[in-house]
């Protein structure tokens, strides 16, 4: 996937001389990417590091402060679609029980020498820092829309199943520069904890469509 | 007025805890606590402590800091904080109030860097000087208009680079600061996310800092909150007084200038 979007880039780029003689805005990115990385502690652990990688589509996104032109916009989509991967039985709804805790879960992943995670801390998906779900749970966030009676208003038909795996594995396959995090592309979760949380949203059974 | 203090913190400390609690009755309960601290904002405290210690005779060159220049000349604090991060000729650096400050307890006072920056925030049980002192030269910028028009080249440069970090995608999370800060009216889980990119939110925000933390029982410095915002980002965290964080305020108070200072804050 890496390689094709950096063909695409230099593919889109080529016929823009423009963009290339942007000297002074180039000029900042290199300086301040050579600040950044150097504000950080030198015996950090080296995975904590990498998390300062960006691949391409991050480095896109930052380069348009999450605003793509529409090619530039299509071309992510496209690659970060290639990049969805399925659970081994083919099978893209699980349990909605299991969907509803890891929806709700919003440690993990927390690093430094501060206040890190406890080690073996159950990462989750923390849908609800952005988005409202099931009704009974007021603490929601907003920056993404609500969700509340996905599966009510949009069915749970094969293609809907599929559009919502697809989309907890990587938001950005239909929203280039989403806010939303790619659980899966990440390893963030696993396919499997994505079919719970597929159900969680389509089931009927499942309080954010019952209640 | 210490009991009652005491009282609606330990209240309100349990209200903010219970994430089940409707929104708008967690609102109201903020906004009646911040009336009732009105005249008593727990961080006044340290205010004192820290001009007590700014002006108390400290260090292996047994000097006080009221020859300390934040920018507007040595012992002039009256709007100092409201002008950083600014460019220093003397050390050839932008600076914000907290690497000011430690290059003064160091050429001043003769502390070694590493030991005054230890405590740079305090923990159960162990206060920080910095959060005092920095408590007492943000008030003292009180009624004051944010002004960091950053014209200095160097100034401008790091205005550069701190928007470019702002909008720098990376992490397990896609995380950048602009997906939290970057719209109107936005929140995560109950917490009120302000629009960092505008100078009204901007403003609101760079304003208030330090702040006194009612879920931490501390005050916070802008250090200590930018570094934290990087920890719930995923990312590692920065060093203490690092570039990336000073650029980072640059770009913020260079967006919050015209807003008038009014600390310390009082927030979740
Ligand atoms: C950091 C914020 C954030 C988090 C965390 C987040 N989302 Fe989203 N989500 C968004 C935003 C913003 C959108 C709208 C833009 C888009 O479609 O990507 C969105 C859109 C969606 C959509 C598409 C809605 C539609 O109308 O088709 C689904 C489904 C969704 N999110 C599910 C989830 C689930 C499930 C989780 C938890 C595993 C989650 N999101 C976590 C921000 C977030
Ligand atoms: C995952 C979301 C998230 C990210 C990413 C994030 N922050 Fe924050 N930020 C928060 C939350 C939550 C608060 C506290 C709001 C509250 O307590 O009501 C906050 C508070 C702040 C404040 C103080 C605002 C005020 O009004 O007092 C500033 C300034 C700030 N963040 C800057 C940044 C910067 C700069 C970055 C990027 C390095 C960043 N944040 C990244 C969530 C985030």
């Amino acid at each position: 996937m890496n390689y094709r979007l950096i063909a695409l880039a230099l593919i889109t780029f080529a016929p823009f001389p423009s963009l290339a003689q942007s000297k002074p805005a180039g000029d900042i990115a290199a300086q301040a990417e050579q600040i950044f990385r150097s504000s950080f502690r030198e015996d950090n652990p080296s995975y904590w590091m990498k998390r300062l990688d960006q691949d391409d589509t991050m480095r896109l996104c930052s380069q348009y402060k999450d605003n793509p032109p529409p090619r530039i916009r299509q071309k992510i989509e496209k690659a970060e679609m290639a990049s969805v991967r399925y659970p081994v039985d083919g099978k893209l709804i699980g349990d909605w029980k299991e969907g509803e805790k890891l929806a709700a879960v919003g440690t993990g992943g927390h690093i430094g020498f501060i206040q890190p995670d406890p080690p073996g801390r159950v990462r989750g998906g923390n849908c609800y820092a952005c988005h409202q779900l099931a009704k009974k749970e007021v603490a929601y966030g907003t920056i993404g829309p609500s969700l509340q009676h996905f599966g009510k208003l949009r069915g749970n038909s094969e293609q809907i199943i599929k559009y919502t795996y697809d989309k907890i594995y990587n938001s950005n396959a239909f929203t280039a520069c989403t806010n939303m995090p790619r659980f899966g592309l990440h390893n963030w979760l696993t396919p499997e904890q994505i079919t719970h949380i597929v159900a969680f949203l389509v089931d009927p059974e499942s309080p954010v469509n019952k209640d | 007025m210490r009991a009652r203090l005491q009282a609606v913190l330990a209240t309100t400390a349990l209200v903010l805890a219970g994430s089940a609690l409707a929104q708008d009755s967690t609102m109201d309960e903020i906004a009646k606590y911040r009336e009732m601290l009105a005249d008593g904002n727990p961080a006044e405290l340290f205010e004192l402590k820290g001009e007590a210690l700014w002006k108390k005779a400290r260090g292996p060159k047994n000097a006080s800091l009221e020859q300390c220049d934040m920018g507007l000349g040595p012992g002039k604090l009256d709007g100092a904080y409201a002008q950083l991060p600014r460019y220093f000729p003397d050390t050839r650096k932008v600076m914000d109030v907290e690497s000011r400050l430690v290059h003064c307890m160091v050429s001043l006072q003769g502390f070694k860097e590493e030991d005054v920056t230890r405590q740079w925030f305090s923990r159960p049980g162990k206060e920080s000087d910095i959060e005092a002192l920095v408590t007492y030269i943000g008030a003292k910028s009180n009624g004051m208009k944010i002004d960091v028009p950053a014209r200095h080249p160097e100034e401008a440069r790091m205005a550069k680079v701190g928007e470019y970090i702002f909008y720098r995608r990376s992490g397990p999370q896609d995380f950048s600061c602009s997906i939290c800060h970057g719209q109107n009216d936005k929140r995560i889980r109950l917490q009120d996310l302000g629009n960092l990119t505008t100078q009204a939110g901007a403003g609101v925000a760079m304003s208030t800092w330090p702040s006194y933390r009612v879920s931490q029982g501390a005050v916070w410095t802008m250090q200590r909150r930018l570094i934290d915002c990087m920890r719930q980002a995923r990312w590692p965290e920065p060093k203490y007084l690092s570039d990336s964080v000073i650029a980072l305020q640059v770009y913020l108070q260079k967006t919050a200038s015209g807003t008038v200072m009014q600390t310390p804050g009082i927030k979740r």
